[in-house]
Parts: structure tokens; C-alpha cells; sequence
């Protein structure tokens, strides 16, 4: 895509982004799905950052997403009553987990680093699972719920209204993307787009190959682990499932199905898998075999997802 | 409490070899075609099913022979007209299909025979215990131990004996000469597919038999043979059955003294393996890349 081709389509992301909220009801949505939208996007193009500019193959990061909704709940439930804390938190217990699990298997590549990160995806489940005096087990845990955001000069109701909500995750959203596409353009950002590319090249021009994968594993479980924050929040709940391979699985997915090698390619993913999820689960109980058909038909027939052919038809 | 660690241990040896036929069988088809088949635990699920619904046709004994091989069938079709044309292209794709395939798997058989736990019959004569003091040493169980040591037994020879072991064997190291030496790759692999699903789905009636039948069943076996396949090295089949002995007996002796960390104590034991010995502590070097 051209230069202005592309500076008019993120303009629109952005428009319909900011939007969204207001015209949701009308296409039959409702504000929490908006939200989700949002949450779910910023997961896959958390995970992208790693597999899509960096070129490795994580197949657990529920793990970090789940950590920070459980640091979120955590938070609020037993410290202290602040959204914002609750969100630093989160945030810093699920970067913490990827940076051990990351300087563990730095060194590993291909199918065996895709099947290490799936075994480790499982571990905080099993913990949150069986930890019943702390995370609820298996039913989640409950009684807390997001308070309002003090803003100094006023204090804004996330709670009671969704549109404030909405808002505040669409901001943070904004944030994250904004880090990210600053690190894509930084000099680190090049380095870690050459791994991908060439890896044996990379390391001949002295790039630190070992060093990068983990930082962009680090990287990329951070804002999967802010992204699991505000799932927490949206739904003053978390459970188990936040941790589970399936959701690691859903945010591959996202970003396959939209496009990996483009910037924007997860989110439209994440929206097209929101917004089925949530059809085909409301009309028919057997949701997992039509979402696990759309597994099957997206690998076979679309795998350069939704963005990588509306590219490849501009450039012929 | 000697009898609690004692019988812990058994129940771990017991479920490591469940890990064991599941792990194999996916090493199998990882080492061979370089697919991490997802929907192994599906296959499992499928062959415990078919059991339950042949059983009142052919018996117990009839269903042990004939539903995992009607699942390696549904394999082989699976991988011959699905999984085929992956081969060759990042492996992001095929773990996506069989994660896919993982989902439909699991909820057909919800579909079909209910989400409710159904009771799974087996002999009479293999459900009393064979002593009152050892009372966990029922036929059933030591019945499973020396059926999977012999299906192990016979997969080890198959492999290192027979014209059609040694081409997978061969093909796991360099299959582009063995391609070259005029042998039907592709018919290689998908006989090899073939192979890994009948070990799940075999693993499939017997767990059936020990746990109930449930439509999860695959999906809780699954996370622990990865961890089986890490820990004992990736590439190493004696390594791959280590692992899931091992991670089995671990978890059985953790569930005596500290119950809640039981799942926890395998991906301790991996992250140990990983710091130590990246490559397992049978695999090889250089297989890691």
C-alpha cells in the first residue's frame, strides 16, 4: 500500500475505533463488545509484536494475559481499591512471568520453542486452578469490581457508565499501540524485524539474537498482560480460562486470520473472532465445532489472513 | 503411609503411562513431519468413545482391538486430506488446523454422546482387587501396565526391526534422502500419522476404563505428554516414554505430601530440564534449533 493509502486507513481504524461505542447498538452489539474488541485486539497484536515482527511462534500467551487479569483482581480484592494500581500491577506480574520463562528458553527455536511456551502456558492454570483459597479455583474470583478513576480534578464512573469504560480502555489501547509502533521504527525494533527475516545473517552483522528474542518475548507479554488487566476489569471477574492454551490458541489465531506480517492485521482478526465468538455462541451450543471449522478454513484457504490479501491485490 | 506413598507411586506409574502412549505417539508424528498435533487428545477421546459404542457388539476384548484401530483410520484419512497439504509450510499453520480439528474432535463427541460422564464397563474378572492389603492392585491396573509395556514393546520393534520403522526411523534424520531413495515419502508419513494416533487411540479405551468417560478426556491428557516429550528430549522416542513415566511418578508421590501442587511439580521438573539440559535428558544436541 502507498504512503497516503496508508496513513488514510489507520486514520479510519482510528475513526471507527473512536466511534465504535455509538454505533454498536445500532448493528446489534453493545458497548461490552466493543470493549472486548479492544481487549482482545490489543492481546493479538501483543502476540504479533513477537510472532509477526520478530518471527517467533508463542502458543502460550495466555499465560501473561491471565496474570495480569488475576494480578488486576488480586489487587483490588485484597491491597488496595484502585483501578489504576490494579492495572500497574497486573501489568508488572505478567512481564515479570515472561521474563523468567523468557531467559529459559531464549535459545530455543522452531516447533520445539511453539511446544515449550504451550507447556509453560498451562503452569499459572494449573496454579490458579488448585490455589483455591486465593484465586476462587475453578469458579473465578469474585467480589471486587473496578472502582471509579480519580483523575486529580474529577473522578470518572468506569463503572456504572460502559461508554467511560470504553474510553478508558480505548486510551490505554492507544498507549500500547502507539509503544509498539515506536519500537517497530526504533533501531531495536529493526533489529528484531532482521531475527526475523535472516537469523543467521542478524547475528553475523553482531546483532545479539538470543538477547532480542527475550526482550520482544518480554515485550510482547507486557501488553498481553495489560490487555488481560482490562479483561479483568470489563467483567469485575476472572477464572481460569484467562490462563487456558485455548485462549492462547484463540489470540494465534486473531492474528493469522488478520494478517501477521501487517501492523493493524491482529485487530481486524481479534474483531472478526469477537464478534463470531459471540454470534455463533448466543445461537447454538455447539459454538467450539463451527469456531474450530473456522480454525480449518482460515488455514486452508486464507492464510495470509484478511490484510495480507487486500495487500497483495494493491500490489499487483 | 508407607501404603499412601506406595499406592501413589503405582497410580503415578499408572497415569505416566497414559502420558507415555500419548507423548509417543505425538512424538511420532513431531519427529517425522514436524507437526504438533493438537488434536491428539481428540483422537483419544474418539477411540475411547468408539469403544463404549462398540462394546455391546463385540465386548470388552473385541473394542481393546478394534477401536484404535478405527481410529488410526480416522487418522490416516484426516492427515491424507487435511494435514498433507501443510507439510512443507511454517508450522504455525499445522498446529493452527489441529488446534482446530482439537475443538471439532471434542465437541462432536459432546454432540454425540453428551457432555454427562458415562460409565465404561470392563471385565469382571479384571476389577477385584488381587490382594486386601494392596487394595489399588486391581487386575484392571496391572492389566494396563503390562498392556502398555507390551504395545511399547512392539512399537520399539516395529521401528528398529521392520523395513517400514526403519524408513521413519531414517526419515526423522534426513527425510529429503530417503525421499531420494525412491521411498513414498508421503505414504510414509501418513502411515506414520497412522501409527502415533493409534497409540492415542489405545491410550483412549484404557484411560476410559480408569477415569470415565468424559469428552475432556483427551484435552486433560495432552498438556502433560508436551510435558513428557520436553522433558525426556525432543527427538528421543526412549526419552519421550522416560519423560512421561517420570512426570507421572512425580506427580503421584506430589499428591501425598503437597495435594495442590500436583500439576505444578511436572513444569517445575521441565523448567529444571530446560535450565540443565535444554535438550532433554535423552535428546540429542542440536535438536533444539
Amino acid at each position: 500500500m502507498s504512503a497516503p493509502g496508508k496513513r488514510a486507513a489507520t486514520a479510519a481504524i482510528w475513526l471507527v475505533l473512536l466511534t465504535m461505542p455509538y454505533w454498536m447498538n445500532a448493528v446489534g452489539g453493545y458497548t461490552e463488545l466493543a470493549s472486548r474488541v479492544i481487549v482482545m485486539g490489543l492481546a493479538a497484536m501483543a502476540l504479533n509484536y513477537l510472532l509477526g515482527f520478530t518471527g517467533v511462534l508463542s502458543f502460550g500467551h495466555a499465560a501473561y494475559f491471565g496474570l495480569g487479569a488475576y494480578g488486576a483482581a488480586m489487587t483490588i480484592k485484597y491491597l488496595v481499591p484502585s483501578t489504576a494500581l490494579a492495572v500497574v500491577v497486573g501489568v508488572v506480574v505478567g512481564t515479570v512471568a515472561a521474563a523468567a520463562i523468557g531467559a529459559l528458553i531464549r535459545k530455543l527455536r522452531g516447533t520445539y520453542f511453539a511446544m515449550v511456551t504451550i507447556a509453560f502456558g498451562q503452569v499459572f492454570y494449573f496454579i490458579a486452578f488448585r490455589w483455591n483459597s486465593v484465586t476462587g479455583g475453578d469458579d473465578g474470583m469474585t467480589g471486587w469490581q473496578r472502582q471509579p478513576l480519580d483523575l486529580g480534578f474529577t473522578t470518572v464512573d468506569i463503572l456504572h457508565q460502559d461508554k467511560a469504560f470504553y474510553f478508558l480502555c480505548l486510551a490505554l489501547f492507544a498507549l500500547a499501540v502507539g509503544a509498539m509502533a515506536l519500537l517497530l521504527r526504533s533501531p531495536l525494533g529493526r533489529a528484531q524485524l532482521a531475527i526475523r527475516e535472516n537469523e543467521r545473517r542478524a547475528r553475523f552483522l553482531g546483532i545479539p539474537v538470543e538477547f532480542h528474542i527475550w526482550l520482544s518475548f518480554v515485550i510482547s507479554g507486557a501488553f498481553a498482560a495489560l490487555a488481560g488487566t482490562m479483561y479483568a476489569l470489563l467483567s469485575n471477574f476472572t477464572d481460569p480460562r484467562s490462563l487456558h492454551w485455548t485462549l492462547s490458541g484463540n489470540f494465534v489465531i486473531m492474528s493469522v486470520m488478520g494478517g501477521m506480517r501487517s501492523f493493524w492485521g491482529p485487530l481486524v482478526g481479534a474483531a472478526i473472532f469477537v464478534v463470531l465468538q459471540d454470534y455463533v455462541s448466543s445461537h447454538t451450543e455447539n459454538w467450539m465445532s463451527i469456531i474450530g471449522l473456522f480454525f480449518v478454513l482460515v488455514v486452508s484457504f486464507f492464510p495470509r489472513g484478511v490484510l495480507g490479501m487486500l495487500r497483495r491485490k494493491t500490489t499487483s | 503411609m508407607t501404603q499412601l506413598l506406595l499406592f501413589n507411586i503405582f497410580n503415578g506409574l499408572i497415569v505416566g503411562a497414559f502420558y507415555a502412549l500419548m507423548a509417543l505417539g505425538l512424538s511420532l508424528i513431531l519427529n517425522l513431519s514436524g507437526v504438533i498435533n493438537f488434536a491428539h487428545g481428540g483422537f483419544l477421546a474418539i477411540g475411547a468413545y468408539l469403544a463404549f459404542a462398540l462394546m455391546p457388539v463385540v465386548g470388552f476384548w473385541g473394542a481393546l482391538l478394534v477401536a484404535p484401530l478405527l481410529t488410526a483410520v480416522l487418522g490416516l484419512v484426516v492427515e491424507r486430506l487435511l494435514i498433507r497439504r501443510l507439510y512443507g509450510r511454517d508450522p504455525l499453520y499445522s498446529l493452527l488446523l489441529t488446534f482446530g480439528l482439537a475443538y471439532i474432535l471434542e465437541d462432536g463427541t459432546r454432540y454425540i454422546w453428551g457432555a454427562q460422564s458415562l460409565p465404561f464397563p470392563i471385565p469382571q474378572a479384571l476389577t477385584t482387587p488381587l490382594s486386601s492389603e494392596f487394595f489399588f492392585l486391581t487386575g484392571y491396573r496391572l492389566f494396563m501396565v503390562a498392556l502398555v509395556a507390551v504395545v511399547v514393546g512392539a512399537m520399539f520393534y516395529i521401528l528398529n526391526r521392520t523395513r517400514l520403522g526403519m524408513r521413519i526411523r531414517a526419515g526423522t534424520l534426513d527425510l529429503e534422502t530417503v525421499s531420494v531413495l525412491g521411498v513414498n515419502v508421503a505414504l510414509l508419513r501418513n502411515l506414520n500419522f497412522g501409527l502415533g494416533i493409534y497409540l492415542a487411540g489405545l491410550a483412549g479405551v484404557l484411560a476410559a476404563g480408569m477415569l470415565g468417560l468424559q469428552p475432556t478426556i483427551g484435552t486433560s491428557l495432552i498438556m502433560p505428554s508436551f510435558v513428557a516429550i520436553i522433558v525426556g528430549g525432543l527427538g528421543s522416542l526412549p526419552g519421550t516414554l522416560l519423560g512421561g513415566l517420570l512426570i507421572g511418578v512425580a506427580s503421584g508421590v506430589t499428591t501425598v505430601y503437597f495435594p495442590s501442587a500436583t500439576e505444578a511439580v511436572m513444569y517445575v521438573m521441565m523448567g529444571l530440564v530446560l535450565l540443565l539440559r535444554p535438550q532433554g535428558l535423552l535428546g540429542e544436541e542440536g535438536r533444539t534449533q
